[in-house]
């Protein structure tokens, strides 16, 4: 029973990309968006991985995607560029199905199956998820966490000095 | 199976009392505001007015259902229930006593903070789908809104978060009950004034009611609305304010318990059942909505952002500092 509930959040994440990508009107291609990032909270949590399940909810479908929402109304599609030369170029298509599969081969072929975190399965149910993600994260990924804060900041400050109006 | 069917009746009972509560919440919310202004508040129907909340909602609910010729139907339609939906799934995590809660999760906290910022997303689509241009300000107006004091919310609960070393609900009331004060309040007052002025913004209520600021945007996401899906919208955002005087209650006024040295002068205090005490505390809060609805005016809506980014972040940032230092060096 508990794999059909799976396989359906399996095979409707990608059902429901098709539709997100296909749609016209971009507030729907959003909502579709956000359906998706649903499911795939809900597969964080058969993975069990509550937090990062809530995590997912809360970044994603609640800032980021809020965020999406907002360019696209305040924007609309009209500004996007419709010329053939930016949207509907056979060698732009191409290029970039090359690219993201090499990426995805890439990714692929560096999977290990056999591979075994410092944690056990064990430790994480005593401990509990958050302990276990928050020890793991500030202790051996420390500097990877801090750069990942500087390169966060960056774009904040180029923002903010894009949007300076001098008064 | 009998599992199911007793979770299915706890739940009926959780839900049934929360709406009436609501109902009776609006006729309170009518009377305090009436005499904040020396008036009487509903008298007409029933002794003193008492049953004008079942008149409100017959009458809200068999009127015409109006849906614009010119709006997105099928997204107008569903944005109540979505509003709804997302409000009332956080009272599954809710522990109204010791041993009465629906589902005890590890992550209560997160959960709530994750379903409140999914349920803004019905009210800019209200906006959005109305096709109307108050509708859209008053969306757009909530979402900038909400995502803000969100930010705000989220730092000052980090520090009940850190000094009770858990996300469980439950873990965080009995946290609170072995501290000396009993409620973290007091200690983390900075983090507990930042959470009320933050619950009154992430639900629209005054003095941050913009998203339909009657005296300028008609009524915002609402102008189109009309009986029940109206209602719906109008349930929800008491239902908010309900989770919010729960959330504030569990987190920063010890829940059920009550601090342990009120209990050691008069031992009698601790028969009273826990469900009690959260009650008190919960009408204390929602009292405190409606007082401030009655008495201060509505910000406008750059000094609403610049008291979110300017104001209780920053003093959001130095609580959780606080508590850290503390926590660390155990002063």
């Amino acid at each position: 029973m508990i794999y059909f509930i799976f396989a359906y959040f399996c095979l409707s994440m990608i059902g429901i990309s098709l539709i997100a990508i296909t749609r016209k009107n971009p507030v729907h291609s959003v909502l579709w968006l956000l359906l998706l990032f649903l499911h795939i909270a809900v597969v964080y949590l058969f993975l069990n991985a509550e937090f990062l399940a809530m995590v997912q909810i809360i970044v994603y479908a609640g800032a980021i995607l809020v965020m999406f929402l907002f360019t696209v109304f305040l924007l609309g599609a009209k500004n996007i560029p419709k010329e053939k030369r930016y949207t509907n170029l056979w060698e732009g298509r191409l290029l970039v199905g090359l690219a993201l599969t090499a990426i995805f081969v890439a990714i692929f072929s560096k999977i290990k199956l056999s591979f075994k975190g410092i944690h056990t399965i064990e430790y994480i149910e005593k401990t509990g998820n958050v302990k276990a993600v928050g020890t793991v994260l500030f202790n051996e990924y420390a500097l990877s966490i801090l750069m990942l804060g500087i390169i966060l900041l960056i774009p904040m400050i180029a923002v903010v000095v894009l949007a300076w109006r001098k008064t | 199976m009998m599992e199911f069917l007793l979770m299915l009746l706890k739940t009926t009972v959780v839900f049934g009392i929360v709406l009436t509560h609501v109902a009776y919440t609006t006729y309170a919310e009518r009377k305090v505001i009436g005499r904040a202004q020396a008036r009487m508040g509903p008298m007409e129907v029933g002794p003193h007015g008492l049953l004008q909340p079942i008149a409100d909602f017959i009458k809200i609910f068999f009127k015409e259902d109006i849906v614009p010729a010119n709006s997105e139907k099928l997204i107008f339609q569903i944005a109540p229930i979505i509003v709804l939906v997302f409000t009332m799934v956080n009272l599954t995590v809710i522990p109204f006593d010791r041993n009465f809660i629906l589902a005890d999760l590890n992550l209560g906290v997160l959960l709530i903070l994750a379903f409140a910022s999914l349920s803004v997303y019905g009210i800019i689509l209200a906006g959005w789908a109305s096709n109307s241009r108050y509708s859209f300000l008053g969306g757009i107006r909530s979402a900038s809104q909400v995502l803000s004091y969100e930010i705000a919310l989220g730092l000052s609960l980090a520090g009940v978060v850190l000094a009770a070393g858990s996300l469980n609900l439950k873990d965080i009331v009995i946290a609170q009950h072995n501290t000396p004060l009993g409620m973290y309040a007091i200690p983390q007052i900075i983090g507990f004034i930042v959470f009320v002025i933050a619950a009154f913004a992430e639900t629209n209520r005054a003095p941050f009611d913009l998203p339909e600021a009657e005296t300028e945007l008609v009524a915002g996401y609402l102008t189109e609305y009309s009986a029940f899906r109206y209602a719906l919208f109008f349930l929800a955002e008491y239902v908010a304010m309900y989770i919010m005087a729960f959330f504030c209650a569990l987190c920063f006024l010890g829940g059920w318990t009550i601090p342990k040295f009120l209990t050691d002068i008069f031992p009698i205090l601790d028969k009273v059942p826990g469900i009690l005490w959260f009650a008190v505390k919960v009408y204390a809060f929602i009292f405190l909505y409606i007082w401030v609805r009655a008495t201060l005016p509505r910000y406008r809506f750059d000094q609403l952002l610049n008291i979110g980014w300017k104001v209780l972040i920053p003093a959001g940032i130095l609580n959780l500092l606080i508590v850290a230092i503390v926590k660390r060096f155990s002063l």
